[in-house]
């Protein structure tokens, strides 16, 4: 293998910001990237995660704090100057230059000798399993081909990062995972340190060595897929990541890392992610998948079923509460729609937030 | 077995409707025909008109006796390089100044201010910009004696009532149809391969060069074609600003003379044919260059 990428060992974002007028698009955000490393900033859409992006990629100048590359400072360089690789959302392929002149494009630009270009862009090729496609224009390839040509693109260049905004957006349900397979393919190949951006809370969870999640542009929470996923730290960090149920109640009780919250007079305990006081409103939040229909013992809610759907092992089902709290929970049998349950979880599996301040964070 | 036997027999095929309808033609295109009929009463027929027209000399003789009489006399002849020396100039440099401009304004926020301003040229038709560069140019005009006041000329220069007159008005007159033209091509071309090759490494010279150029060449073959034909038709402005009599005597004044001076009809129908055959010569030959370059969506992504 010899494209190599650039040697450094961190990049840093120093409390940038990116003002468009009046609106903050991004607030301080600060976050170091170790060499290697894929990080996704993942977030609803507003949220900021592609403003970091173009700010990083230079498309967008920042218009406060600093971007460093180990010791030297990207941020007052132009895009062309900092010669990061980026991947676009629709690919931006070069409409009338075949497969192989779109990948060595960069080498072009930068005045390689064309053998050099010529070795470089066949690596690129084989890389992304396009040998053989090399004379098509970008119109004659389909969609996964397409992304291919755009990540072969930007990493030919050899580039100390590797930017991807959405990627595989553009694509249907059975290519994304495919491609999704292959990005990762790509970078235990190449090991390139990578910043993915992308709102599929999936994809960052799949791909990520850490993911950042960003809201009003600023980050919220910066860990492990594995850390996000079981202990986010905030309320709508947990409501991002896929737990579905938000119980709102009121502290009865605080006992070390748990809290019991009574919700519409049900006892509801859980883990303490955000510190709550007694007396204080908080929300329980549960995943769909720890939410079971049980016989009405401990952590339980009574709800009325409104939805049933089978989905082969088991059965997914909506309620809702005599308080107007809605429910997405797991079945093992069949229950009638409008008949009433009892709501389940294990103390474990139940997160207690303290409530949300409105507004912006 | 049984089954098939008592299905229908599928003999007939699809009905005339359909069939018409699978080629493309079905009540929507009968629409066509007032604009068929308008063009033919007013376009092709003038034009057949004329084209035989050119061929039945006045005084009688040879058919092709205007041609020679067109092609033998300096005078006339002249009149194409003089047509011709007039226009392409003319259209390049609209093209040249165009191009920038509109990039520079694909970024502008009141872009549609800009862009009424540079309508009303059109608006105001040749006459009145002409009028308006009489008194401009001329040699008691403002530029002049802003010149003469600043002390750059002593004496004022020769601007109208010359090729340049001309120039200027047809400059003029022509850049806004030029520029809003390039501004629709270079806006329809999607930012991100601009941003794309920046990542890459292009400077902006170069991203102009293998990005942007490439993508333009069809675009700006036709802006220079409508361009071209507009300035080579030039009129009212090689008249009132320029010397009809000699450096501007372009050919649609020859053919103004023959028709409504020396009122004859059937040279000036020659000249027009003339015209025309030297336009669509120009036309075709820019038009065909476009095979050299890449005609397709000037997008990233697949539609």
């Amino acid at each position: 293998m010899t494209i190599a990428l650039s040697q450094f060992d961190e990049v840093r974002l120093d409390r940038v910001s990116r003002d468009f007028g009046a609106l903050n698009a991004l607030r301080d955000v600060s976050l170091t990237i170790r060499r290697g490393e894929f990080i996704a900033l993942l977030g609803p859409s507003g949220c900021g995660k592609s403003t970091t992006l173009n700010c990083i990629a230079g498309l967008l100048p920042v218009t406060g704090g600093a971007i460093w590359l180990d010791k030297s400072r990207v941020d007052t360089l132009r895009p062309e100057e900092r010669g990061f690789g980026m991947v676009f959302q629709n690919y931006a392929l070069f409409p009338h230059l075949n497969v192989r002149q779109n990948i060595g494009f960069g080498l072009k630009m930068r005045g390689r000798p064309r053998a050099e270009i010529d070795r470089k862009v066949d690596e690129a090729l084989s890389l992304v399993r396009l040998q053989g496609q090399e004379h098509k224009l970008p119109g004659q390839l389909s969609g996964g081909q397409q992304q291919r040509v755009a990540i072969a693109r930007a990493i030919v260049i050899e580039p100390p990062l590797v930017l991807m905004d959405e990627p595989l957006s553009n694509l249907d349900a059975k290519l994304r995972l495919e491609m999704r397979a292959e990005i990762r393919r790509i970078h235990n190949e190449l090991g390139a340190t990578t910043i993915y951006v992308t709102h599929d809370q999936d994809e960052a969870l799949s791909l990520a060595d850490r993911i950042v999640v960003l809201r009003d542009g600023a980050v919220r929470q910066v860990g492990s897929p594995k850390e996000l996923y079981e202990t986010p730290a905030h309320f709508d960090v947990a409501d991002f990541m896929g737990f579905r149920n938000k119980l709102k109640g009121q502290v009865v009780a605080v006992e070390g890392s748990r809290a019991v919250l009574d919700v519409e007079g049900a006892r509801i305990s859980g883990i303490v992610q955000e510190r709550v006081t007694p007396g204080a409103v908080a929300y329980a939040a549960i995943r769909p998948d720890d939410l079971v229909v049980g016989d009405g013992g401990r952590n339980a809610i009574a709800a009325t079923v409104d939805t049933i759907e089978y989905r082969g092992r088991e059965f997914v089902g909506t309620a809702h509460s005599a308080g107007g709290l809605d429910f997405v929970f797991r079945s093992h049998q069949q229950v009638e729609p409008g008949s009433t349950v009892h709501l389940q979880a294990d103390d474990e599996r139940v997160l207690v937030f303290a409530e949300p301040v409105q507004g912006r964070h | 077995m049984d089954v098939l036997a008592h299905a229908p027999a599928v003999e007939q095929g699809p009905s005339l409707r359909q069939r018409l309808a699978a080629k493309g033609f079905d009540a929507v295109t009968l629409l066509v025909v007032p604009a068929a009929v308008f063009s033919l009463l007013l376009f092709v027929y003038p034009f057949a008109f004329g084209f035989v027209l050119s061929f039945e000399p006045k005084g009688g003789g040879e058919w092709l006796s205007n041609y020679r009489r067109f092609f033998s006399d300096p005078f006339l002849y002249e009149t194409i390089a003089k047509t011709l020396w007039l226009a392409i100039p003319v259209t390049l440099l609209n093209l040249l100044l165009a191009i920038p401009i509109a990039f520079r304004v694909r970024l502008m926020r009141h872009q549609r201010l800009l862009t009424t301003i540079l309508v009303l040229p059109i608006t105001l038709g040749t006459v009145l910009v002409a009028e308006g560069l009489l008194n401009y140019l001329g040699p008691q005009g403002w530029f002049n004696r802003t010149l003469m006041t600043l002390g750059l000329i002593s004496q004022p220069l020769k601007l109208v009532h010359n090729y340049w007159g001309v120039f200027a008005s047809l400059l003029i007159t022509g850049f806004p149809f030029t520029f809003l033209l390039t501004l629709s091509y270079v806006t329809g071309i999607d930012p991100a391969l601009e941003q794309a090759a920046a990542t890459l490494g292009a400077s902006a010279w170069q991203r102009f060069r293998h990005v942007y150029l490439p993508l333009l060449m069809p675009g700006l073959a036709i802006t220079f074609c409508l361009s071209f034909v507009q300035a080579f038709s030039v009129f009212p402005s090689a008249v009132l600003l320029g010397e009809p009599a000699g450096p501007t005597r372009v050919i649609s004044i020859a053919a103004a003379q023959a028709a409504f001076e020396e009122y004859d009809y059937s040279m000036g129908a020659a000249i027009a044919m003339i015209m025309g055959v030297v336009q669509l010569a120009i036309v075709v030959a820019v038009l065909a260059s476009r095979g050299l370059f890449y005609r397709g969506p000037a997008s990233g992504a697949k539609g």
